[in-house]
């Protein structure tokens, strides 16, 4: 804290580059919980994705629409989209060392998992009620 | 806090780095670390495949023939068989990462058990699910 009560100076100059933040666990916390729910969400969708081998438009179909098929990829794809970002950003965290290509490699890693996310999302639920 | 009050502007002087990758002979607990990352961003790639195929489904028969065309010819099946070793590689690799996290396996040997596990492993799996693919087609 300054000293001085009419100093015109956040704290933020003396805080950037310093220290904790009080939410450095959170992503690698998150990346866990991710990774442990993608185990048997990954054996579920190479299951599923098995299924669909070779099946026609009709079949295919059938074989999506099912409510057990569509809660087990809307959990996979989610799980999996929100695990992709923070890899991602780990991985600009870690290589990208230009301020303003790190925040916009950060920017456009997030529009692109909800890009995804949501179509892949609104592609499986409109399946299951098509 | 009179120290932190008089310290210096921080400049961004390039700071002593610590020897990075290039000085050490390559090993395969280093290898394994960045296939760890490729196959990460190779499954990020995949998502794209898994978006457009169901997008694909939810359009119509028309879209569904092409994505499915397009996945069932070769290039589609080397694509997707590239895939099937990430998708194992990297799941496997987080398998090793919660015995670290667990606190075991990090000593000599163990750890490039653990290595060779995983390697094998997804090779193996993707063996054996494309053996099933092709038996179920």
């Amino acid at each position: 804290m300054s000293n001085h009560p009419n100093h015109m100076r956040t704290e933020l100059r003396r805080v950037r580059y310093l220290g904790s933040a009080r939410s450095g666990t959170t992503g690698s916390m998150h990346m866990r919980l991710t990774s442990l729910a993608l185990v048997p969400l990954t054996v579920g969708f190479v299951w599923l994705a098995l299924s669909l081998v070779g099946k026609p438009y009709r079949a295919a179909l059938a074989t999506l629409s099912q409510p057990v098929a569509s809660i087990f990829l809307l959990l996979f794809i989610l799980a999996g989209i929100y695990h992709m970002q923070l890899g991602i950003r780990n991985i600009v965290d870690d290589y990208v060392h230009d301020e303003h290509v790190k925040e916009w490699s950060l920017a456009a890693n997030l529009f692109a998992c909800f890009v995804v996310g949501i179509a892949s999302v609104y592609a499986v639920m409109r399946l299951s009620f098509l | 806090m009179a120290e932190a009050q008089s310290r210096p502007e921080v400049t961004r002087h390039p700071r002593p780095l610590s020897p990075h990758l290039g000085v050490y002979r390559p090993m395969l607990t280093m290898m394994m670390s960045i296939a760890h990352r490729i196959t990460g961003i190779v499954l990020s790639a995949g998502t794209l495949l898994l978006a457009w195929y169901l997008v694909a489904a939810a359009s119509g028969p028309h879209a569904f023939e092409i994505a499915a065309g397009f996945l069932s010819s070769w290039l589609g099946l080397l694509i997707l068989f590239g895939f099937t070793w990430a998708l194992f590689h990297h799941l496997l690799g987080g398998v090793r990462h919660f015995i670290w996290d667990a606190g075991y396996g990090m000593d000599h040997p163990q750890r490039e058990y653990l290595a060779q596990a995983t390697l094998g492993g997804g090779i193996l799996l993707t063996v054996l699910v494309w053996i099933l693919a092709f038996l179920v087609r």
